[in-house]
């Protein structure tokens, strides 16, 4: 990975149209290096989600360009662009975004079934490690709806892990989980990033939280404060 | 690159999940379908049994001598008064004999006509049947029997003893059953008929014949040709109809047109003999497909609704999809096959539906006085009928779950994962 860039935001330029024109992100140029764990951090409303999903390349309505793995992403079809965020993104939300008539193996593997490069036995067994990194796996034949919100949020990463992408994104990982399964999923962050030098990106209001990434990225009002 | 493994375990999750709603979305296109099914076999099935009624017995073209006043008037010959308006009271029909010149030729070149299946003389004539002091009037039918089996299905009509048994006896009688009915008259008897010039005959009963039309069976009685012939007293090539079936029943039009322009006979074709008789099949033909049409209609709304539904019950799971990697097309594809396997598992159901409904009706019990050959409903079992269902079952979901898979296909995730 030549320069160890994973991820890089070019005069990123975001506008929403409705209700009336107003400029979400001004000029953003950041880039995120290989292994690093980075926060996002601001008040409400200063566009850090938005930013996260035009990094995440689901959303493409905006001014700039984005590289990941020092491949442009900007511009590509919406077809390749999933293929993007299968290969490459791992996906962890504020709310357990399971699909809830899946059990919860089935979830983790939906994502490297649709990749398709593993065969069934290896998909399936690769899942379970991963259930079994974050301690989960005797859960793994109940139904995703039929767990708890901590238990979710890490079948999430499990799932986010499943294809073994250059970089998981978190929206408030952390958001919606009391103090303890917070911590618990710091902690696994951190020893993803420490242990098998994955990048990550988590959007938090959470300083703790914050604290305790490798560098964090101050937003206000659409543009980048500190990094 | 579409996985459709993946994809198609996805929608049955979803299908099974939901079983009951999938099964109702699913009855709605059985019950279209199984009624397409009931319906157009039950209709044309009676549509076959009304034509057989009348079409089938009925020659494609009829050659005979028409009794009727000559076109042209000696009057009209004369040239001097060529120019003069020209009354003439009281025409009389031209006295021709009832028998078809040259008939056996005629014949002849009617066989060798490719488009003729078959062409066979009948001869007509006036009788009486006698029983003790009574006289009833009738008609008797000089007829080629074998063919007339092979060709105008005769055998159908025979409803006691066979039409075979004609040719077996010199001097035998196919007695319509009006006629048996009334001088009490069975097979093996023995019926005396006179001729209109007063000679008398016996001839022993081999059958009885039954049209259904009450009025022909109380008269109609049929014997060999050469039977007829010898009880009238006229040599062997004396015919006076001859009724020609062709392969083609488009044909007779033209056929009929040419064999009077060439002969000099009067030819009538079914189509003209017959006019309202096609025109009553075709509406209801035109009726049945109306009303299963809108059947598979209601159906296909039926499943629209409940996918409608189901794509906004499944927000939350499209964005998930579409966020690890789903592209818009491969949702889209998850609910088309939804619809699709909806519409081929309600689809199948109602063929078996159908054709189950449609045996039950096949068996069901119809005796009429009019259809002596009928015994139970008619039903047709063609097997385009079930083609065209199931091919209408898949279209009309297909294009159900189109509308709505293409809705899915355009969900913004950002928006939905927002919108939390």
């Amino acid at each position: 990975m030549g320069n160890g860039i994973i991820l890089e935001a070019r005069n990123i330029n975001k506008y929403f149209r409705e209700p009336v024109l107003f400029h979400v992100l001004k000029e953003i140029n950041f880039a995120i290096k290989h292994g690093e764990f980075v926060s996002i951090m601001g008040k409400s409303g200063c566009g850090k989600s938005t930013l996260l999903y035009i990094l995440s390349t689901m959303d493409t309505d905006y001014d700039g360009e984005l590289l990941l793995n020092d491949e442009m992403v900007t511009g590509r079809h919406h077809e390749e662009l999933a293929k993007i965020r299968n290969k490459n993104i791992g996906f962890v939300f504020q709310f357990h975004y399971l699909l809830s008539e899946f059990t919860v193996l089935e979830n983790v593997m939906l994502p490297a079934k649709k990749l398709g490069l593993k065969s069934l036995e290896e998909i399936e067994h690769d899942a379970m490690e991963k259930l079994i990194l974050l301690d989960i796996q005797d859960q793994a034949k109940k139904l995703a709806s039929r767990i708890s919100g901590g238990q979710k949020q890490r079948v999430a990463i499990a799932r986010a892990l499943i294809n073994d992408p250059a970089i998981i994104m978190g929206d408030e990982p952390t958001g919606n989980l009391d103090s303890h399964n917070s911590q618990n999923v710091m902690n696994i962050f951190k020893n993803l990033a420490e242990e098998r030098n994955l990048s990550l990106l988590v959007v938090t209001h959470d300083h703790d939280f914050a604290e305790n990434t490798d560098r964090i990225i101050e937003m206000g009002d659409g543009i980048i404060l500190s990094q | 690159m579409i996985n459709w493994k993946v994809i198609l375990n996805i929608s049955k999750t979803h299908l099974l999940s939901r079983i009951k709603q999938s099964s109702i979305a699913a009855l709605g296109v059985t019950f279209g379908i199984g009624t397409f099914i009931i319906l157009v076999s039950f209709m044309t099935g009676l549509n076959g049994l009304l034509d057989g009624l009348i079409l089938n017995r009925t020659p494609h073209v009829h050659i005979y001598n028409e009794i009727k006043p000559s076109e042209v008037q000696p009057l009209d010959l004369y040239d001097k008064i060529e120019n003069s308006f020209k009354i003439v009271h009281s025409i009389k029909p031209k006295f021709t004999q009832a028998k078809i010149h040259n008939a056996i030729p005629l014949i002849e070149k009617l066989k060798n006509n490719p488009d003729v299946k078959g062409a066979i003389p009948q001869l007509k004539s006036q009788i009486f049947y006698i029983s003790g002091s009574i006289e009833l009037g009738g008609n008797l039918v000089g007829i080629d029997v074998l063919e007339e089996v092979r060709l105008f299905n005769f055998g159908d009509y025979i409803v006691k003893g066979s039409p075979e048994a004609l040719n077996n006896y010199e001097n035998g009688i196919l007695i319509g059953a009006g006629v048996a009915d009334k001088m009490s008259l069975d097979v093996g008897n023995t019926v005396q008929v006179s001729t209109v010039r007063g000679d008398l005959f016996p001839l022993k009963i081999v059958g009885i014949y039954q049209s259904g039309l009450a009025d022909i069976d109380n008269i109609q009685s049929f014997a060999t040709l050469k039977t007829v012939q010898k009880i009238l007293g006229e040599p062997k090539n004396y015919f006076t109809d001859i009724n020609v079936k062709l392969f083609d029943i488009e044909n007779a039009v033209p056929m009929a047109l040419e064999i009077e322009n060439q002969f000099d006979l009067t030819a009538v074709d079914i189509k003209t003999a017959n006019a309202q008789f096609e025109t009553g099949t075709s509406i209801r033909n035109l009726i049945t497909y109306a009303v299963s049409i809108t059947l598979l209609i209601v159906a296909g709304f039926g499943i629209y609704n409940i996918l409608n539904m189901l794509i906004y019950e499944k927000m939350n799971d499209i964005a998930i999809l579409k966020a690890t990697g789903f592209s818009g097309r491969d949702v889209k594809y998850i609910f088309i096959s939804q619809a699709i396997i909806i519409g081929l598992v309600g689809g199948i159901l109602g063929l078996i539906l159908g054709y189950s409904i449609s045996v039950v009706i096949d068996n069901l019990p119809f005796e009429t006085e009019a259809l002596p050959t009928i015994k139970t409903f008619p039903v047709n079992y063609n097997g385009w009928y079930y083609v065209i269902g199931i091919t209408f079952a898949m279209i009309s979901t297909f294009l159900a779950g189109y509308l709505p898979s293409k809705k899915a296909q355009k969900i913004d995730p950002v928006e939905i994962i927002r919108g939390q």
